[in-house]
């Protein structure tokens, strides 16, 4: 196979472009992609402080690399969630790209100052993955409210996201189709959130993390079971193999038809159950809650109410960042 | 024989030349949920592998993803 525009020996096939490159023109083609996401959706300028929060896998640490060679104010944020080794060799990948790119990394040492994520778990009655979510959502806006900065950025990416959309729309979870956007704009004490890698596929992601050489956790979390999302990947990869370009224009043309206006409506319809009850989030808000002062869908935040059921002698968790 | 390195990391030998196309298909790997690596170099799923050569095929599918929502 050869690159399209050289002729050179290409380096990755793209089938959903009908196009391969070599090493030189996938890299331009990569960030040429980058700063579409960024400037279509209108994520942010070179004049935002920008936390990327790494986690020590492929996306957000070619996150973080992306945007400091496309010359934006980045800073890292990593969230030390106690997962023994995997957390060790994981914030050790963060702290090394933090050095190679010449930037900030921002710890949150939550496992030292609350408790292990297990632990909190076990205590809460949720799954582990729940409780990371609910740990890392709440750092995510404190970090950023508290440090002045504008946007917090993550490496979700194309096959994440159409992966959710297919989820979603599989279970007619429309109150979620609705919110799907890969900007969230501020409001009420949450700062902007952005995924500026919503254009590439994780095959893509990963090809640039080689070439860059970026050395990243290939690793499972030892505690993710997601298998739903898994198999969800792995239908859409079957049928883009099939027929290349689905995948792409199936998340991508949701955003263009929502960003249009084509898809209102959606959240009037909401989930409704066979007794013809209406489920979904609480209506309202955000809120401001009552223990920590952030911003809430109901009295208390999740982080507050998950971290109350741990012993109460410890220190109050939510003061600790 | 050629070395192929599965993404669980067991590795398997395959006489060559063969197209890595076809490899992948027997074995019933999705092509665009891998890297092909040989060395320091990616390789498209077209090219032939020989004989001496080692191959690593690195998963790129990362399993659930936090979603960041605002609340």
């Amino acid at each position: 196979m050869k690159c399209r525009i050289c002729r050179e020996t290409a380096v990755i096939a793209l089938p959903r472009h009908n196009s391969a490159f070599c090493k030189e023109h996938f890299l331009d083609f990569f960030k040429r992609q980058v700063q579409r996401a960024i400037r279509e959706f209108r994520m942010f300028s070179r004049k935002d402080r920008i936390l990327v929060c790494v986690s020590g896998g492929k996306d957000s640490l070619t996150l973080w690399h992306i945007l400091h060679e496309l010359n934006y104010d980045t800073t890292g944020l990593y969230i030390d969630l106690g997962i023994g080794e995997y957390s060790k060799r994981s914030r050790r990948l963060c702290e090394d790209m933090a050095k190679s790119l010449g930037r900030e990394l921002k710890v949150v040492e939550f496992s030292k100052a609350v408790a292990p994520i297990k632990d909190l778990a076990r205590a809460a009655k949720r799954t582990d993955c729940s409780t990371c979510g609910v740990v890392k959502r709440y750092y995510f806006n404190k970090v950023a409210l508290e440090e002045g900065y504008n946007v917090v950025a993550t490496g979700h990416n194309l096959d994440d996201e159409a992966a959710r959309l297919l989820g979603n729309l599989l279970r007619w979870q429309l109150e979620f189709v609705q919110k799907q956007y890969p900007v969230l704009e501020e409001e009420k004490g949450l700062k902007r959130k952005v995924k500026p890698l919503c254009r590439l596929t994780e095959q893509e992601i990963a090809a640039y993390a080689f070439l860059n050489r970026i050395t990243y956790l290939r690793d499972e979390c030892p505690m993710s079971h997601d298998s739903t999302s898994l198999l969800y990947k792995e239908a859409l990869n079957r049928i883009e193999l099939q027929s290349p370009g689905t995948k792409h224009f199936f998340y991508l043309q949701f955003l263009y038809r929502k960003r249009k206006g084509n898809l209102k409506g959606l959240s009037e319809n909401a989930a409704v159950e066979p007794d013809g009850a209406e489920t979904g989030d609480s209506k309202g808000g955000p809120f401001q809650c009552r223990v920590c002062g952030l911003p809430s869908s109901g009295q208390i935040c999740s982080f507050c109410k998950i971290t109350g059921y741990l012993d109460k002698s410890d220190q109050t968790p939510y003061e600790h960042a | 024989m050629a070395k192929i390195i599965l993404p669980d990391g067991k590795t398997i030998e395959v006489k060559g030349p063969r197209e890595i196309r076809a490899i992948l298909r027997r074995l019933n790997i999705l092509e665009n949920t891998v890297l092909i690596v040989r060395g320091d170099e990616l390789l498209t799923p077209d090219r032939m592998i020989e004989d001496d050569d080692t191959i690593e095929l690195i998963p790129v599918i990362s399993g659930g993803s936090l979603e960041v929502s605002h609340l």
